[in-house]
């Protein structure tokens, strides 16, 4: 072995430094990257994963330390690297992408000065030179008008943008190894498949070795050649892609699985397997496994004592995992099929929406447009939005950010009103009052599951009165003991303890709030309940477990749901018919089975091609979308897809909104293409039957 | 889902003990805590002046005593006595209990008009943001010091037109910082929550926002009762303040200033005894902000 | 960018019109006492209704407005019954003292307290910052007349080195000056540290600055190039609000050193109820107070280009 690994960590252990003492958070962690290699570090928030990035980075901030092991460049130990040196490194050998890509640029330097400065400083290059090689990696980006883009500040360019401008920043230096830390994160799928695949491009060309830290397990399945998955400070267990996900054997990893939804599932026949519990805090980790008090396999006595150690598994090169009864566990035999649930009956029409529309007036006080008679312009939120829900049904809104869904959840629940169109819900119009007009028992049938958990409650009030509030409200129940009992019983249904009565939500984790914001919503016994993308801001862990207390609820209220979300995985897993939207439009809505299957909207088929898929076992169709989402400010004139569309036919697209056509009776699709043509595509995912044992 | 082990099940605690909690985290920063002891024994010594053995603080004995001279009954003059023969000490220590009690009152009153106008401007907006925040800001045109000049000039010194005066001079400021808090936290999902399911805008106002925008007035009220106790004592000084003869702190350094030399302590024992609870205000709010930084 | 200015300017305007409404509207209810003040205690009501109308005072209230607002446009600012002459005599005079001790306390101010508070928040938590830090609110938290009080004990009565009095009776004398401007540069100042401070040390947390670091760029160039471009917008508005601040300190100091500045001015027309130059001092004042809150938005406009170019 002439050449050492580009990057090798060996035993690293870092902690934190906080008034509560030394909190560990990374343990033991070992790995070697190769030139040409991409290695994969997953887990949920708070496993450590950033952290290493850091520690790689030798940058830990005034509280965070290396408290063990070593991180070896090259063959050189970083540590005893003189300041110089550790600077000479940063930037030119080890370049780094970051999540956050509006924070992580100055603010009030132009691209060109940031971008051109790398060059200057490492390589000594002159300022034509710098500027030349900015210029160059814009356009490798793929930014559109490169030379616009170095004059401009941050701000002026979009989320989109920005990013690709991080990852030219990060790629500028030719490194050779690149650390990126959740790249696409705050981004629309369509537009983070776009960025996967140009890294992939770039570093490939060059060779640089990637260390790529996602919590997304179908992201890291389609980028990554061995992977790491961390779980509350220690590697768990890794593996090539092969190996990891189609025979994952620590029960984490294993769990893990269970908790994603994969297109190929359903909500009745397959239920999520949730994992229970939440992850330990650092300083409570247990003794022993960390996933000992999680795991359905521990066993007393074995898991909790000294320290697991990090085991070859079945033999086979390059898989480990971190679990004493690896060679015990069989997950398959192991594995009760899961307890099949009845589909529901849909029963009559409970929400009806027919041609609603909602314009927002936007002012520009400028002096041009006021002479143009521009002053007042309006943003398209809502065009012409027509669909039904019944009782006990499942209605998802898909689309990406600016499709107008939180809009159009706004209008529904009274915060907004419409401005054309109608909403009846149980028969009553509801588009034109705000929500203090409405009678009371319309506003008790419809409420509201919230998307951020750290939003939804109330900080100054205490969980149970919170609840008791709507009781208060929405019920007969007067007295103060008849209130509390009932809060208790809805605590009984959201499984969370009854002493949570007295808790203040500060006191309990993400997904423990999002369960009172069900029971809140619940609590009236609404005949409708809009979830705003409930459980996106949750670890899969724990939505899994969130998604499924919602199904549950919903199956014994017989309660009809609009689920509003952008993840195409879990939509597809729960709902029973799904609406695409795109900048206010309605692209196409039917049956579940009908939007996932040909004939497809040509934006729906993209968005499908977009997501990334963990399960192995599935082919997936890869369809490309050039450029960003356009502004809601400024939407095209014809389709609202038109400026990306893969199967533009033409003029006809730029200039004409497009017709609704009916496919078959509830499904529609809105396109100027005929319904015979779109009906020849084939379909986006593809399920393979594994060829010999049989993996969740 | 299971229980989070930290947080046990604990029975209702009243709010007055929350409150005394969060004062209690104080702990976790020196700093503060060396404030909130400064502040701690000038109200103490407010009230305890009548208890303390002090000479009567109007009472003339012989003028301009050096500290530590002899009373004429035979004690100490610790810190001397003024050109009137009154002792420095008592009054030093009876004029902390004028300034406290005028400047709670004053910031009470201030408070109370500018929570309600800043809750009322930053949930309601349009045409109620637009007045109240018009008056707010032709009150915050006049420098300070100008404005307490003015409305005292024309109603006359006393406790009352003291109140009055900070209310306008505070009040505007206070509803500056509430309409700020208010208009973050209106966007909050709880507050979404709130109106769908139709509650009434003075509920959500004051039971969903106005609790939650405590964590900064806290701070705040601290830093602004040693700025109202120093306008009260600037008031004195500049002879537009509390009447005499009662003991004032600015209007001990007034009398003294005039004096020159041969007065210098009794000029420097306010002035210390001023810029000590200032000092601990300030410190007291430095680190109650940097404790709510912190979490 | 002109339209924002152009609103900000009526604001200004629409501003010193309610102030100038709020004045005289003040003086019209307080009237009799004014009366009383210029004729002495003794006065009877007849005497003093009499002088009213002499004076002009009794005419209707909106003519009178206007006059006064005019005379104030042209620069004629009314009489003072207290000195006996025009207001515009003293007036320019106190306000040129007064621009005197502004300008040597910004001069000295805006270097010191920048650089204390850039030193001290590059390292948040250092030995440095934290010297820096309890220095600063060590001296915001002494008043002025409190500061000053030490200061005349030490420098005056101690050592002797510098006169008690700022009252200038024979002519400039630089020796004058100097604690009135140390008083306010020791509050002032602080302020200004603290701001600086606060804003750089939350500029060297970002992660901008930490993509700099991440880069490889020389700390000095971190620091230079990018942190401080951020870090010095915010202490730039705030040193333009200082100058209502300055109104506000220096009143005090000047009637604590004698100095005859405007603030005297100002106070002695309160304590006599000198109607006129109440008003001119606080048109003035409050004049200038909003043209610095005006210039302060526009700087702010021009530093940051988050606001300039959109």
């Amino acid at each position: 072995m002439a050449e050492p690994p580009v990057l090798e960590a060996r035993n690293l252990s870092i902690s934190y430094y906080t008034r509560a003492g030394e909190i560990p958070a990374v343990i033991d962690f070992s790995v070697e990257v190769h030139a040409g290699e991409t290695i994969g570090i997953v887990g949920e928030s708070g496993c450590g994963k950033s952290t290493v990035a850091m520690a790689i980075m030798q940058h830990m901030g005034t509280n965070g330390a290396i408290v063990g092991g070593q991180v070896l460049y090259k063959g050189r130990d970083m540590a005893e690297m003189s300041q110089e040196e550790l600077r000479k490194t940063r930037g030119s050998e080890i370049a780094m992408i970051y999540q956050e890509p509006f924070a992580s640029l100055n603010p009030s330097l132009k691209i060109r000065q940031q971008l051109m400065e790398i060059p200057l400083t490492h390589e000594g290059a002159s300022e034509s030179e710098a500027r030349d090689r900015a210029l160059q990696i814009l356009r490798d980006v793929q930014l559109p008008d490169p030379e616009r883009v170095m004059e401009a500040f941050p701000h002026q360019l979009s989320g989109g943008q920005q990013q690709r401008v991080v990852i030219a920043m990060g790629l500028l230096a030719n490194a050779s190894l690149l650390v990126l830390d959740e790249p696409t994160t705050a981004l629309d799928v369509t537009v983070e498949a776009g960025i996967i695949k140009l890294i992939g491009d770039i570093s490939r060309r060059f060779g640089t070795a990637q260390i790529y830290i996602s919590h997304n397990l179908g992201l890291i399945r389609e980028t990554c050649d061995r992977v790491f998955v961390m779980y509350s400070g220690e590697v768990v267990e890794e593996g090539s892609i092969d190996q990891l996900f189609r025979n994952p054997r620590h029960p984490y990893t294993h769990g893990l699985f269970g908790c994603i939804a994969s297109p190929s599932m359903d909500k009745n026949a397959t239920p999520l397997k949730p994992i229970r519990g939440q992850l330990p805090l650092p300083h409570e980790r247990p003794p022993g496994c960390n996933f000992g008090p999680r795991c359905d396999f521990f066993k007393a006595g074995r898991c909790d004592q000294d320290t697991i150690p990090h085991r070859r598994v079945d033999e086979q090169r390059g898989h480990y995992a971190r679990c004493v009864r690896i060679e015990e566990i069989k997950h398959d035999q192991a594995e009760s099929k899961p307890e099949q649930k009845d589909p529901l009956t849909l029963g009559e029409v409970v929400l009806k929406i027919d041609r609603m529309q909602k314009y927002y007036p936007v002012y520009n006080n400028s002096i041009p447009a006021i002479l143009r008679g521009e002053r007042v312009r309006h943003v398209k939120a809502n065009e012409s939005l027509t669909f039904n829900a019944r009782r006990a049904e499942t209605v998802a809104i898909v689309g990406e950010s600016g499709c107008g869904k939180s809009t159009f959840a706004k209008v529904l629940m009274g915060l907004e009103t419409a401005t054309g169109g109608s909403i009846k819900l149980e028969d009553t119009e509801i588009a034109y009052q705000p929500v203090r007009k409405r009678p009371p028992d319309r506003i008790s049938a419809l409420q509201m599951v919230f998307q951020n958990p750290f939003d939804t409650l109330n900080p100054s009030h205490r969980v149970g009165p919170q609840i008791g509030r709507v009781i208060q409200r929405f019920t007969n129940a007067r007295s103060q003991d008849r209130i509390r009992d009932k809060v208790f019983e809805l605590l009984d249904i959201v499984k969370l303890p009854r002493d949570f009565y007295y808790r203040r939500p500060r006191q309990l984790s993400g997904g423990q709030k999002q369960r009172v914001g069900i029971a809140r919503a619940f609590a009236g016994n609404p005949a409708m309940v809009v979830a705003d993308e409930p459980v996106s801001a949750l670890d899969v862990s724990v939505a899994a477990a969130v998604t499924e207390l919602l199904m549950d609820i919903q199956r014994e209220h017989h309660t009809t749901l609009l689920f509003i979300s952008h993840d195409l995985s879990t939509v597809r897993y729960l709902s029973d018919s799904v609406v695409v939207m795109y900048l206010g439009w309605i692209m196409e809505r039917g049956t579940t089975d009908e939007v996932f299957s040909p004939p497809y909207n040509p934006y729906t088929e993209a968005l499908l091609s977009a997501v990334p898929i963990a399960d192995p076992n599935i082919q997936k169709r890869e369809i490309l979308l050039e450029g960003n989402l356009p502004s809601v400010m400024a939407p095209p004139k014809g389709c609202p897809f038109s400026t990306r569309c893969p199967h533009r036919i033409g003029e006809i697209c730029d200039n004409e909104p497009p017709p609704e056509r009916e496919v078959s009776p509830g499904h529609t699709i809105t396109c100027h293409i005929p319904i015979e043509e779109l009906k020849r595509a084939k379909p986006v995912f593809e399920y393979h039957e594994p060829a010999s044992e049989s993996v969740g | 889902m299971s229980d989070n082990p930290t947080a046990t099940a604990s029975a209702r605690p009243s709010r007055i003990m929350g409150f005394l909690r969060s004062i209690a985290l104080l702990r976790e920063s020196w700093f503060g805590m060396i404030g909130a002891a400064i502040v701690l024994f000038w109200v103490l010594m407010a009230i305890l002046a009548p208890l303390l053995p002090l000479y009567d603080p109007l009472d003339a004995s012989v003028r301009l005593v050096p500290p530590g001279g002899e009373a004429f009954d035979g004690g100490t003059h610790w810190l001397g006595t003024d050109n009137r023969g009154r002792d420095v000490l008592s009054r030093v220590i009876w004029g902390s209990q004028r300034v406290m009690v005028w400047a709670m009152l004053a910031i009470l009153c201030a408070y109370a008009v500018g929570i309600t106008m800043g809750v009322l401007a930053g949930y309601l907006g349009g045409l109620v943001d637009d007045v109240v925040s018009f008056f707010a800001n032709i009150l915050l045109s006049f420098p300070v010091l100008v404005l307490y000049v003015l409305i005292i000039a024309f109603l006359g010194a006393s406790g009352v037109n003291i109140v009055i005066a900070v209310t306008f001079t505070t009040a505007p400021i206070v509803m500056r910082i509430v309409r700020g808090l208010i208009m973050d936290l209106r966007t909050r999902d709880y507050v979404a929550a709130a109106q769908t399911r139709g509650e009434s805008s003075l509920y959500i106002m004051f039971v969903e926002l106005l609790p939650n925008a405590r964590g900064p007035l806290i701070v705040d009220v601290c830093l602004r009762f040693g700025y109202t106790v120093v306008a009260i004592a600037t008031l004195s000084f500049l002879g537009l303040g509390l009447p005499p003869p009662e003991p004032d702190w600015g209007m001990m350094i007034n009398e003294a200033v005039e004096l020159g030399a041969h007065a210098g302590h009794v000029m420097l024992a306010p002035a210390a005894a001023l810029s000590s609870l200032i000092l601990g205000f300030n410190m007291m709010a430095d680190g109650l902000r940097e404790i709510s930084l912190r979490d | 960018m002109l339209i924002f200015i152009a609103r900000r300017l009526g604001q200004m305007l629409l501003i010193m019109i309610v102030v100038t409404i709020i004045l005289f509207t003040i003086f019209e209810f307080n009237k009799m006492n004014v009366a009383g003040q210029v004729l002495g205690p003794y006065t009877t009501e007849e005497q003093r209704q009499l002088w009213l109308e002499q004076q002009g005072y009794m005419e209707p209230a909106v003519g009178r407005y206007f006059e006064w607002v005019w005379g104030v446009l042209q620069g004629d600012f009314g009489y003072s019954h207290q000195l006996r002459v025009p207001v515009n005599e003293v007036l320019w005079d106190r306000l040129r003292m007064t621009a005197i001790l502004g300008f040597w306390l910004f001069a000295l101010m805006i270097p010191l307290a920048l650089l204390f508070g850039v030193l001290s928040g590059i390292k948040e938590g250092s030995l440095r910052d934290r010297v820096i830090s309890i220095g600063a609110v060590g001296t915001t938290s002494v008043p002025e007349f409190a500061s000053a009080t030490f200061l005349t004990a030490i420098f005056v009565f101690w050592l002797g080195w510098l006169p008690g009095t700022s009252g200038m009776y024979d002519g400039w004398d630089t020796r004058q000056i100097i604690l009135p401007v140390l008083v306010l540069l020791l509050y002032g100042g602080g302020y200004v540290v603290r701001m600086t401070r606060a804003s750089m040390a939350e500029v060297m947390n970002s992660q901008y600055i930490r993509t700099a670091i991440l880069k490889g760029l020389p700390y000095r160039k971190v620091i230079l190039k990018h942190a401080l471009r951020n870090a010095l917008i915010a202490p730039f508005t705030v040193i333009m609000l200082q100058l209502n601040y300055l109104l506000s300190g220096v009143i005090v100091v000047e009637v604590f050193f004698a100095y005859r500045g405007f603030g005297t001015l100002l106070l002695d027309a309160a304590l006599f109820g000198d109607i006129f130059v109440i008003q001119a001092c606080t048109l003035v004042a409050v004049f200038v107070a909003v043209l610095s809150y005006f210039l302060s938005d526009i700087g702010y406009m021009f530093l940051n280009p988050r606001i300039r170019v959109s």
